[in-house]
């Protein structure tokens, strides 16, 4: 990690288009390698999440963010801090449920789906489900277990991206044993 | 290619070509790309594959990149000379996917087919640590099928590869037919 050192918080940008180009053909690879949508959506999912257990360290070094109290703040950091600082959108908090444990975060741009349309025959593909998995990946980092899962997308014709996240519970630290 | 298709209604047909730049952080293409490159090194059994693999995402990349290039910056007119398709690339392909023109284009002395283009800390590989067992892989075979595309998808076939040498060096190789179509028009 030699190259801490001269890492400014102020993260460097890069143009988006080869990155949503990129990310497209990544997922074209995975449809020719994968025989179903399924599994296609499975391993974008996992992808993401081996993207957010590393990208978290990232985020908290950069944004010298603290503790959230509680979810609702966690809601608000992921939309203005954490897509900001990644993708260069800020999504909308809404649809909290009654119980505080579940909101949406409405994409009104999402650079993932920039040129993107989906064949007919891909109907049941979650195109940026790699982003489901960074947030969970993630927030387990910082010992929360939720859900998130894709509600609506443009590119299925909804006018709306919304992704959905439920809170599930606090990991707890399992210090291993003798270590305390 | 799959079939290229687009739905009556699609919205992607109404969008503007320009548009003002839109910019996401390094730090999440490194990570994507990193994912990629470990999923391509999970089904292949050897170095030169996975650079395969890698040029042929690249390639899905070049070849989208071009059109939207060629009407943005030249009024969609294609370059038929070969040195000003190479420094299309240089210089706009370039800046437009990296924010910079490639540090160098150079031909090989003793071979008229045969270009590089070099560039000391490209940004595919700066976070990018080459294991030592491993140590001739080099990733920007990424951009190796993008410029591969690129060139391929305007009429100058040809094959690009990626080294390490002064930092990292994609070699070109073209066709003979691009080189003996180029001296023909050269002669008018």
């Amino acid at each position: 990690m030699s190259r801490q050192s001269n890492r400014t918080t102020d993260s460097k940008k890069m143009n988006s288009e080869l990155f949503t180009l990129t990310y497209g053909a990544l997922v074209t690879q995975l449809c020719k390698d994968y025989e179903n949508d399924e599994e296609v959506n499975k391993q974008l999912d996992k992808m993401g999440y081996n993207i957010g257990v590393r990208l978290i360290e990232d985020f908290l070094a950069r944004s010298s963010i603290g503790r959230c109290q509680d979810f609702r703040e966690t809601a608000d950091v992921i939309a203005k801090v954490a897509f900001k600082m990644y993708l260069g959108i800020t999504p909308s908090v809404t649809n909290w449920s009654p119980a505080g444990d579940e909101f949406s975060l409405i994409l009104e741009s999402n650079p993932l789906v920039d040129f993107v349309e989906l064949p007919d025959n891909h109907s049941t593909l979650i195109y940026s489900n790699l982003l489901c998995g960074v947030l969970r990946g993630a927030l387990e980092m910082v010992q929360m277990a939720v859900d998130v899962k894709f509600a609506q997308d443009t590119l299925r014709g909804d006018s709306v991206t919304e992704i959905r996240m439920k809170f599930i519970k606090r990991i707890e630290e399992n210090l291993p044993a003798g270590d305390e | 290619m799959d079939t290229r298709f687009t739905r009556g209604k699609s919205t992607i047909l109404e969008r503007p070509l320009t548009r003002p730049k839109t910019e996401v952080s390094v730090s999440a293409f490194a990570l994507l790309f990193s994912e990629m490159v470990q999923y391509c090194q999970s089904r292949v059994y050897s170095v030169s594959e996975l650079q395969t693999r890698l040029a042929d995402m690249g390639q899905s990349v070049g070849a989208s990149m071009l059109d939207v290039l060629v009407l943005r910056e030249k009024n969609g007119k294609r370059e038929t000379k070969l040195l000003n398709m190479l420094l299309f690339i240089k210089v706009n392909v370039w800046k437009s996917l990296f924010g910079k023109e490639a540090d160098k284009l150079e031909q090989a002395n003793d071979d008229d087919k045969t270009y590089y283009i070099i560039e000391k800390d490209p940004l595919i590989n700066a976070y990018i640590s080459v294991p030592k067992e491993n140590s001739s892989l080099n990733c920007a075979a990424f951009t190796g099928g993008i410029v591969e595309a690129i060139l391929t998808h305007s009429g100058f076939p040809a094959k690009v590869t990626a080294h390490w040498h002064k930092g990292t060096t994609l070699m070109i190789k073209f066709n003979e037919s691009v080189i003996a179509r180029d001296k023909a028009l050269d002669g008018r």
